[in-house]
């Protein structure tokens, strides 16, 4: 009975925290034996997928959740963040679960398992070099995802989310080709260029201007602003530094880093794109919209509203390159971009429905955009082709990964029976209740562009006859195979049973104050 | 214009020292700079030296009937001139002196590894040195 | 008959300077210890500096009258927590680099030499430690000339290695002594002016001229001041003679000089600057918060794209170490809490992080022979631990969360934000992307290059020269994770220092 001891001395946050930490150490140690190497992983991936559930359930932390809504927010013995170290006073390291960080830390925990499976099959199938410092970064990244996922406050969450930057800078520059290397640089230079200069500078103002840094409902800056020593301006500066300072969100003109960094490998930019890296920078800004600034101190001072109209123009400018990219890869990439400034424009919106919808649509791009670049990887793996123009006919040749890469568009589009639709409705009617024109016409025009660049790719590989000079081929490996279908099951299964997702994201609505 | 004249110690040790730090600034061979170097530091010798001295002041000679308590010199016009700063130069020539042998060392050396104490010749070696690392470094 | 003991305790500020002097002059008669000698000094002294710290931590300052003439007519040694610090620091550093001194020094200097390079080294780290324990403004300047001149014959010694080291230090001794020399004539009308030499006692006769400002002697006295000090701590665009008398310096000296030397210079700035001037007379009634800033603002940036350009991983962080000393002076220039705070932290934290990678390119260079980058490269596989280090140290100078640099920037930026210039805020981050663009330089050689040439076959340093390394790289981040101590003592000492405070 010695692992349950452990358990109830860690809490159960930290236990998230460490898990992976002690599975890249594994991993290290059997650098040696593939077998047992990429066991480790798949046991680690299990382990936290298990404290996770464990954490939302309730059954690791019992009567977390069953507090009445809202009341986690008040600090008692159970609800208290942990704190880790504590660097300065006041300046603390700690972690605390929350609603929104959940819905964040399922949906990591979920696809790391598909994802490890898949790297299994595509790291061994294209026979990649220095597999366990692959395998290590990656177990390292998620360890400093599920440190964002609960950060309690703003200089946690930064901390986490630039060891996020450096445990992935090595899988992006994996291939270790000067072209690789040279991307990579790209990568890092701009997300840890924007996180310094800009995010660390309003962090640091914060600091300065208000004394906390702790998320809450509501914000931080609510005193200031009532005694007046915080003008509009001034927020609405603080404001800038926190948007473009999370580059990873990708906001237009700092989105150039992803499709620079599709030079990875293609569990890398799974991992990139729908695990970690771009739902930290689109989970931050949520995050730091409604529990740092707060949405009624944004509302009362308009100075988020700029948001909406740079978010909407990352949108349609994004679907807009994505139109032009063959490369298939890097089609998706900008799909990607235009897709988190859904979330962006969402969360700009600050209205609860709205809010609802960025917590959904966080959910509903991860599934739908990693089984598309699983079966862009498993094209890749199978057939060795990259280019959106060498795809005929490769539907017949894979049926179940084209099937799946279907599933995967219908979701970015948005159209039932898939997790986008989800999203995309709430989306409409925050944008309807709330009166945005702009967002409705953003919607639409990039709904109809979605179609434009996805639908395409599809009917090519249904309904074109493959080229004669072909060579022939299958199916990509099994893992791949698993691990691309589970996740187009998601995709639909998060249409039938939104309930985790939703009931979470009520949960940050009832929050609010 | 008289005041000007009067201090006429405080103008020789200016021009010294100015003379010494063009010397350190302009010449280009070794040699001649750390002379000019010593220049420099000898001019400010002077100052101290010569803002120590009390218009008809003696040499600070204690006489054995002297007072047992004396005020402190320069706050206090006396009859005889401040010990302090002289005191402090002896310290400071030393100091000097060190400084002249270190540098004269350092420039036998240079002459023995490099063949030339000119300022020029120097970069110029030197130029080609680090040029030659850059273009290995870039292969 | 006083009790040996009572002798030594009522003696310690004098014994911190007395010891390693004395240690230095006989390090020519010890034969092969050489180097057990020196270690034992250097670790007597750290011990007696933090005897000292803890003293001066509990309880108001210390002061001690040398050869126990009066207040006024001898020496005085005046301890607080200021001074009390940067010992602390400057002797810790110094014993961490005698240790590692002995496999390089055994490697890049001539056996017949070793004697005197020790005692050298130990008059060296005399002078340093002088000038930060001393009250006595004269005493500045002679200790500063003992540091100085021993400092010149270090870097000398690197010829063996590379003859550019000669004409790196006569540079050096050259433009060195220029800014002692206008150091001395500053000191000397200030002593024309209050009539004394002891510090504390020229702030208060400044104090009581109430037309100070109107002085022309006192205004000139603060020029040359001024301008010798930026000369000493290598304040752009008066740090021409650093690169290269930090990139041809044994690699002991390089960390030993760079982690300390520079700091002293940044200590006598603070001395002068706030202790005799005060800070009314310096930051309000003169223009130095525009003159210093500009200078630290411009040599952080223009220093980092010079830095970036750089193929020598020396000179690269020679550069760097410009462009720090360039937030060090910021942060003091700004005359506030957090900034004086930012400007102490980050004394301490820059000489562990710059003093382990420059140990770090020593432990390369002991195995390599060279610390070009394209020695760097593959060296994550060759030499994990060193690479390691190198890694450790880039990510705190650019200033990387849980690592010392952050603190520092946490300070500065804060104290810049205070100063209510957003601008000085964001050239502070700005450097430390530049910080980014010339560290990632090393950190791509190191991992993702292959190796070649001696590289290939290098194994791991000996431990003699990781273990110092790893010592240094690891306070800079234990004291990145858990700040309270040297924020805390940071904060103490800058708030003795402005206005307000209690000296």
């Amino acid at each position: 009975m010695i692992q349950l001891e452990i358990l109830d001395q860690v809490p159960p946050p930290l236990l998230a925290l460490l898990i992976p930490t002690i599975g890249a150490f594994l991993i290290g140690l059997l650098g040696r034996w593939p077998n047992l190497r990429e066991g480790a992983t798949l046991l680690t991936a299990f382990t936290l997928f298990g404290v996770v559930t464990g954490i939302y359930t309730g059954i690791i932390d019992p009567g977390y959740w069953s507090a009445p809504a809202a009341d986690f927010w008040t600090p008692t013995a159970s609800t208290a963040p942990i704190v880790l170290v504590e660097m300065l006073p006041g300046i603390e390291l700690s972690l605390k679960v929350e609603p929104l960080g959940m819905v964040y830390a399922m949906i990591a925990s979920t696809l790391w398992i598909l994802n490890s499976l898949y790297s299994i099959g595509y790291m061994r199938g294209n026979k990649e070099k220095h597999q366990t410092r692959f395998y290590i970064c990656f177990a390292l990244a998620i360890a400093s995802v599920m440190g964002i996922a609960f950060s309690a406050n703003m200089f946690s969450l930064f901390v986490f989310y630039e060891l996020l930057s450096l445990t992935t800078y090595p899988l992006v520059a994996h291939k270790g080709t000067p072209h690789a290397v040279r991307s990579a640089r790209t990568y890092l230079g701009l997300l840890v260029g924007t996180s310094v200069g800009l995010l660390l500078l309003g962090l640091i103002a914060t600091w300065f201007i208000t004394g906390d840094l702790t998320f809450k409902p509501g914000g931080v800056f609510t005193q200031v602003l009532a005694d007046g020593t915080l003008t509009a301006p001034v927020l609405g500066l603080l404001f800038f530094l926190y948007m473009y300072g999370i580059g990873k969100a990708a906001l237009m003109p700092i989105h150039r880093w992803l499709p620079a960094a599709m030079v990875a490998p293609t569990p890398v930019s799974a991992l990139l794109h729908a695990v970690a890296v771009v739902k930290a920078g689109v989970f931050s800004v949520v995050k730091v919209i409604i529990y740092l600034f707060g949405t009624a101190s944004l509302v009362s001072t308009a100075s988020g509203e700029w948001l909406i109209y740079v978010a909407g123009a990352s949108i349609l400018i994004a679907s807009c390159i994505a139109l032009f990219q063959d490369n298939l890869k890097r089609r998706l990439a900008y799909s990607t971009v235009s897709q988190l400034s859904y979330i962006t424009i969402a969360a700009s919106m600050l209205s609860p429905m709205a809010l609802m919808a960025a917590a959904m649509h966080i959910a509903a791009h991860a599934f739908g955009k990693i089984t598309l670049f699983f079966a862009a990887g498993s094209i890749y793996t199978a057939a060795h082709k990259k280019n959106i123009s060498e795809l005929d006919g490769i539907g017949r040749r894979m049926p179940f990964t084209m099937g799946a890469f279907t599933i995967g568009t219908l979701s970015m589009i948005g159209v039932p029976p898939t997790a986008g639709f989800i999203s995309k409705w709430y989306l409409v009617s925050g944008a309807w209740e709330t009166g945005y024109d702009f967002v409705l016409v953003v919607i639409v025009c990039s709904t109809l562009l979605n179609a434009a660049y996805f639908l395409p790719i599809v009917y090519r590989a249904f309904f074109k006859p493959p080229p004669d000079d072909d060579h022939p081929h299958g199916e990509a490996p099994w893992p791949i195979v698993v691990a691309v279908c589970a996740t187009a099951a998601g995709t639909v299964a998060m249409f039938f049973y939104p309930d985790v997702a939703l009931e979470l994201a009520l949960q940050i609505q009832r929050g609010l104050p | 214009m008289s005041d000007v004249l009067e201090i006429y110690n405080y103008w020789i040790y200016i021009v010294l020292m100015m003379v010494g730090f063009y010397g350190v600034m302009a010449k280009r061979n070794l040699i001649k700079q750390a002379i000019a170097l010593g220049l420099f530091q000898t001019g400010i010798f002077l100052f101290y030296i010569s803002m120590a001295v009390v218009d008809g002041g003696t040499a600070p000679i204690w006489m054995a009937d002297g007072a047992t308590k004396v005020p402190n010199p320069l706050a206090v016009p006396a009859a005889f001139d401040n010990p302090l700063p002289h005191v402090l130069m002896l310290t400071a020539i030393v100091v000097g002196v060190s400084i002249l042998a270190v540098a004269l060392a350092i420039i036998i050396n240079i002459r023995r590894a490099f063949g030339t104490i000119e300022y020029d010749e120097l970069t110029k070696i030197e130029r080609e040195m680090e040029a030659r690392e850059a273009r290995e470094a870039a292969q | 008959m006083i009790p040996f003991n009572e002798l030594i305790t009522d003696n310690l500020p004098a014994l911190v300077v007395v010891l390693p002097l004395l240690g230095g002059l006989l390090a020519t008669l010890v034969g092969r210890f050489a180097w057990l000698w020196s270690t034992i000094i250097t670790g007597s002294v750290f011990l007696l500096t933090y005897t000292l710290f803890t003293a001066v931590q509990a309880g108001p300052g210390m002061r001690y009258e040398f050869g126990n003439w009066p207040y006024l007519w001898g020496i005085e040694y005046r301890i607080d927590l200021l001074n009390a610090f940067i010992l602390l620091v400057v002797s810790g550093i110094a014993f961490i680099a005698t240790i590692y001194a002995k496999l390089s020094v055994e490697d890049e200097i001539p056996a017949d030499r070793h004697n005197f390079f020790y005692s050298v080294w130990l008059l060296a780290i005399t002078g340093l430690l002088g000038i930060t324990i001393t009250g006595d403004a004269f005493n500045v300047y002679v200790l500063l000339e003992i540091s100085s001149l021993t400092i010149y014959a270090l870097i000398a010694m690197g010829k063996d290695r590379d003859p550019r080291a000669l004409t790196a230090s006569l540079r050096y001794l050259i433009l060195g002594s220029v800014g002692a020399s206008f150091i001395l004539l500053g000191i000397g009308y200030l002593l024309m002016v209050t009539g004394t030499l002891n510090m504390a006692d020229m702030h208060a006769q400044l104090m009581a001229m109430p037309e100070a400002t109107q002085n022309r002697t006192i205004l000139v006295a603060f020029a040359f001041l001024l301008v010798g000090l930026s000369l000493k701590m290598a304040l752009f665009p008066l740090h021409t003679w650093l690169p290269k008398a930090y990139t041809y310096a044994p690699s002991a000296v390089t960390a030993m000089v760079a982690a300390t030397a520079t700091k002293v210079g940044v200590y006598m700035a603070f001395r002068f600057l706030f202790t005799i001037f005060g800070y009314k007379f310096t930051f309000v009634d003169m223009p130095s918060y525009h003159i210093l800033i500009i200078c630290a603002a411009v040599g952080i940036i223009i220093t980092g794209l010079t830095a970036i350009r750089q193929t020598n991983a020396k000179k690269l962080l020679a550069y760097s170490s410009v462009g720090q000393i360039g937030y060090i002076v910021a942060g003091f220039a700004l005359a506030n809490p957090q900034g004086v705070a930012g400007s102490l932290v980050h004394i301490f934290n820059h000489a562990a992080m710059k003093g382990g990678m420059f140990m770090a390119l020593g432990a390369v260079a002991y195995r390599v022979g060279g610390t070009n980058m394209k020695d760097l490269r593959g060296l994550g596989k060759r030499m994990p631990l060193t690479a390691g280090c190198i890694t450790a140290g880039a990510l705190g100078l650019i200033g990387f969360p849980m690592t010392a640099g952050f603190i520092s920037k946490w300070y500065l930026v804060q104290g810049a934000l205070a100063g209510g210039s957003w601008l000085l805020a964001f050239t502070i981050l700005f450097g430390s992307l530049l910080a980014v663009i010339y560290s990632w330089k090393m950190i791509e050689a190191m991992y993702f290059r292959e190796p070649e040439g001696k590289t290939a076959e290098a194994t791991e340093a000996p431990y003699m020269l990781v273990l110092p390394t790893m010592a240094l790289i690891g306070l800079s981040i234990y004291f990145g994770i858990n700040a309270e101590f040297t924020a805390g003592t940071a904060l103490k000492a800058a708030a003795a220092l402005l206005p307000g405070g209690v000296q």
